[in-house]
């Protein structure tokens, strides 16, 4: 038994989908229906666009006879709504055919390769490319009207049926702009709505666009649309001068702007010329003789870099000074390998002379980028260390041992890598030229690396942790974790930790609490 | 000077910026707005020239006076190139004239130093918030920023902009300082730093907002405050390519640096192309575009294929990635041990290191032979490269037996020379 449907319109997706659930109903086979469009269906003159046929919820329909599971994919209902206005007359079939067997074969919705599947992809892909080129290569010629603002007029010719699916686009580009676009075989006109706050608004039930009046009717042809204007000129002149004649790469232009486009792009007029004498401005570039500058506007801006001190240079007798010299100095440091791939030297803060200097390993990721100690995770941590000590962090100086981020670099992350006794010996006569600036009367140690640089001998945090070790000069250190120790431990051990560490820094507490010297 | 004139002279200097991309930032519409403009996630491209470079936005620059002197730049301060400078109106207008065209997605405006860097920053950020706060102007914007202009104007600028980018100009700080000696590593890099703590930071509170339940009071309007915005399309930037003696290597070994610590969306590679009066100390040959593709190519094995910068360039290679084959067929030659891969077996990440399949290739392999053996007219039907991928690949039909033992593996791959004509340079 044979039957054929004919389709209200080229692009009839409610109508395809009705009939397609019927024809699925009563088990009637792909094989055995021909679909058809009545050729030039948009017979009436600008009629708007009823809203509730443009998009019916997707509900399931209830079974028919012989209770069969007509739930599709949602992705099948986003190929349809695009494979429909494809411009191939067997796209209805074809979507039909993958209906059925969507239906009756459970494994094909899992086979995105099955020879169906694929070329319903294609079309959609073909109906993407040209709507995408359609929001692209339309070019809109403003035609001056009296007393009314101007209407901005494009001509396009797509290769699909994609004119009502492409329109809302442009209203939500250009709302407030009067515009209408006219292609072979169906024109659309925008007028939007005025800018009156008393007028009800026109289309309540579509969220989708705004207040104004969209207008589908018949093709035109290219003599309906107004020719250039003067102000278009302005548009060929940025053309002609951002391309580079020196580059010439008309392949890669053919291939994202085909030929087929260019009759109805003004600037396409001048791809032939430019193309034709690239060659030889190029070579009149290349060839000519450099010139000597006809005038020197300004001295080029100071270089400030020339004053920076360099390694071993005496620093300013006033210790904030010191501190932004030795900020400038370490900036430059290449002494070990680190230095070249970190943002910045990441120097200590705090009073000059504090009684406390708490030093840290090194500068994290985000000390990295922000340029300041102690603000990423651990840094964190150990501020809420601060507070429950009842300290505050204006009494004291925080700095680290080394003062670059060393990391590795894994696939796009940098991930943080403990310095190796090398660059902590290389960093350690920055550190000390820190401390001879703030020359503070104790130390926290937080960590190995910064135990090692103050005691100067290699320490074992977790056995001598909690103790005050002597360094040279009479130094005082207290030894404890690096915060970023507790972030890695045991979350099963986190409190027991926690309250740990809280007790080996309370040691500190009598000279946290002291102000800075002066 | 005539409108025309200017618009000339400034898209002329501003034509050697590779970047003009308009995608990845929030979606927006005119909608309920005073002006027009729209932003829907991928970008445009509404033109091509024949350089092949797309024209997406507005390219221009504010004014081609500049006080530095970076010899790679045609706008260096010792060029007699002709001048001329744009009113911020005129950048304005300009920018509205031709989104009303429909020829472009936006604007991305740079400009030479005046005055000083703040200055110049300052009228830059000026042409964008006159187009978002007076005529609601809802397109593209990127800026080009300074690095060595003030905090707060960058931070300014992120709030207008979708897209900032600081450009690096050289692979290395060495070639910096040789070339462009105004212009300092240390500052762009710590300017990078920065966008991208205001950018993650405007990311952050935006998700908070979103995911954060709101809170209505009786008779309260249930409203929750927009987190600020910055920069939405994130940052990127650009270097120069055979403008100095750096080798591939060294070039992607920086973008990967540059991935990893600043999360820039792109790294564009521009090769350094003769310029209108150019420096004599500089090479004036055809700027090497096939070195320029091999980069890209390799930037996204860096990026979506899950390969080491490393690894990329063969240590036999001198440094430099190969011009004949892409990169990735190039390194499946040099690692023939590694193939075949099995199509049916192998996981996804060795899936991606075969020449001749995409991503999405991949993707759809992979979903497919959950449910059945995958044969060479699933390979067919995904329109891939037969030729490039066959050797490499085992299927449920096929084998490539013992080509990828042969010597001329290589010349059996490579794209067959072409008779260039006059008009494919």
């Amino acid at each position: 038994m044979r039957h054929t449907v004919t389709l209200s319109s080229e692009t009839d997706w409610p109508g395809f989908r009705s009939e397609a659930r019927r024809l699925l109903a009563h088990l009637v086979p792909p094989e055995d229906v021909a679909w058809h469009t009545p050729a030039g269906a948009a017979e009436d003159l600008f009629v708007p666009i009823a809203d509730s046929e443009q998009k019916r919820p997707a509900a399931p329909v209830p079974p028919a006879q012989g209770a069969m599971n007509f739930v599709v994919p949602p992705a099948f209902l986003t190929l349809c709504e695009k494979v429909v206005l494809h411009q191939d007359p067997a796209r209805f079939a074809l979507l039909y055919r993958l209906l059925w067997r969507l239906v009756h074969e459970r494994a094909l919705r899992h086979d995105p390769l099955d020879a169906d599947r694929t070329r319903a992809r294609h079309m959609m892909q073909a109906v993407r490319r040209d709507l995408h080129k359609m929001k692209a290569f339309v070019r809109f010629r403003p035609l001056e009207r009296e007393g009314e603002p101007p209407l901005h007029v494009a001509w396009f010719e797509p290769d699909h049926h994609i004119v009502e699916a492409v329109a809302p686009f442009f209203v939500r580009r250009f709302t407030a702009m009067h515009w209408a676009i006219l292609t072979p075989e169906c024109s659309v006109q925008w007028t939007p709505a005025q800018a009156d706050p008393t007028a009800a608004p026109q289309k309540a039930s579509d969220a989708s666009l705004p207040p104004g009046e969209l207008r589908f009717g018949p093709g035109a042809s290219r003599a309906d649309a107004p020719p250039a204007d003067a102000g278009e000129a302005l548009w060929l002149t940025y053309y002609a001068h951002i391309f580079n004649p020196a580059r010439l790469k008309t392949d890669m232009m053919r291939k994202e702007m085909p030929v087929k486009y260019w009759h109805n792009l003004p600037e396409a007029a001048l791809i032939a010329p430019l193309t034709a004498q690239a060659t030889e401005r190029s070579g009149r570039m290349v060839e000519a003789a450099p010139t000597s500058p006809a005038r020197r506007i300004v001295q080029p801006v100071q270089q400030a870099r020339a004053l920076d001190p360099h390694p071993g240079a005496a620093l300013p007798d006033d210790p904030k000074a010191a501190l932004a010299a030795l900020k400038r100095a370490t900036e430059r440091c290449r002494e070990c390998p680190i230095g070249a791939h970190a943002t910045q030297s990441v120097m200590g803060e705090g009073p000059i002379h504090a009684a406390l200097m708490v030093v840290g390993e090194q500068p994290g990721e985000q000390e990295d980028l922000v340029g300041r100690p102690f603000v990423g995770p651990a840094g964190q941590l150990f501020n809420r260390a601060v507070a429950e000590l009842g300290w505050s962090r204006e009494h004291f100086f925080v700095t680290n041992a080394v003062k670059h981020f060393k990391f590795e670099l894994r696939g796009k992350r940098r991930i943080h890598k403990t310095p190796g006794q090398r660059e902590a010996a290389a960093c350690l006569h920055w550190l000390e030229s820190e401390i001879a600036q703030v020359r503070p009367r104790a130390f926290i140690a937080l960590g190995a690396t910064a135990a090692r640089a103050l005691v100067g001998r290699p320490v074992a945090v977790t056995a001598e942790r909690g103790q005050w070790l002597e360094g040279p000069q009479g130094r005082r250190v207290l030894i404890t974790l690096h915060p970023s120790a507790l972030l890695r431990g045991d979350p099963a051990e986190r409190d027991e930790a926690w309250r740990a560490w809280l007790e080996d820094l309370a040691q500190a507490s009598d000279i946290a609490s002291l102000e800075a010297a002066r | 000077m005539i409108l025309q004139r200017k618009l000339a002279i400034l898209a002329d200097a501003a034509k050697y910026d590779a970047s003009c991309a308009s995608s990845g930032t929030e979606k927006r519409h005119s909608v309920g707005g005073r002006g027009i403009g729209s932003t829907e996630g991928s970008g445009i491209c509404h033109s091509y020239a024949p350089d092949g470079r797309c024209i997406s936005l507005l390219k221009i620059l504010l004014t081609n006076f500049c006080q530095y002197d970076c010899l790679y730049c045609v706008n260096r301060v010792t060029s007699n190139v002709p001048r001329a400078r744009f009113s911020v109106d005129e950048v304005v207008q300009l920018t509205l004239d031709f989104y009303r065209r429909n020829c472009i997605e936006g604007l991305f405006l740079s400009s030479g130093i005046i005055r000083s860097p703040d200055y110049t920053m300052e009228q830059v950020v000026e042409v964008a918030r006159v187009l978002r706060e007076e005529h609601d102007f809802r397109g593209y914007i990127h800026l080009k920023t300074i690095p060595d202009a003030a905090p707060e104007l960058l931070h300014k600028a992120g709030r207008y902009a979708d897209r900032l980018s600081i450009n690096v100009e050289l692979p290395t700080v060495q070639g910096l300082e040789s070339l462009a000696p105004e212009k300092d590593g240390a500052a762009i890099r710590r300017s990078m730093a920065r966008l991208t703590v205001h950018i993650d930071e405007a990311k952050a509170q935006k998700a908070q907002a979103e995911s954060a339940p709101t809170v209505s009071l009786p008779r309260a309007r249930p409203a929750r405050a927009a987190a600020p915005r910055f920069a939405p399309a994130g940052q990127s930037t650009q270097m120069i390519v055979g403008a100095d003696a750096t080798d591939d290597a060294a070039i992607l070994a920086s973008s990967a640096q540059l991935y990893g610590a600043y999360r820039l969306r792109r790294v564009y590679y521009s090769a350094f192309s003769p310029i209108p009066d150019a420096s004599s100390s500089l090479p004036l040959v055809a700027p090497p575009l096939v070195r320029e593709h091999r980069l890209y190519q390799a930037d996204w094995l860096l990026r979506f294929y899950g390969f080491e910068a490393s690894e990329i360039v063969a240590p036999a290679q001198g440094g430099m990635l190969a011009l004949d084959v892409d990169p990735k067929l190039a390194w499946a030659l040099a690692h023939r041990e590694r193939f075949p891969v099995d199509l049916n077996t192998a996981p996804r990440e060795l899936l991606w290191r075969v020449p001749g399949l995409g991503v999405r290739t991949v993707q759809q392999l992979l979903a497919t032979r959950r449910v059945r053996r995958l044969r060479s007219d699933d390979l067919k039907r995904l329109r891939v490269p037969l030729r490039k991928v066959m050797p490499f690949v085992v299927l449920a039909d096929h084998r490539p037996g013992r080509v990828l033992e042969a010597e001329d593996l290589k010349a059996r791959l490579a794209p067959p020379p072409v008779q260039r004509s006059l008009f494919d340079a």
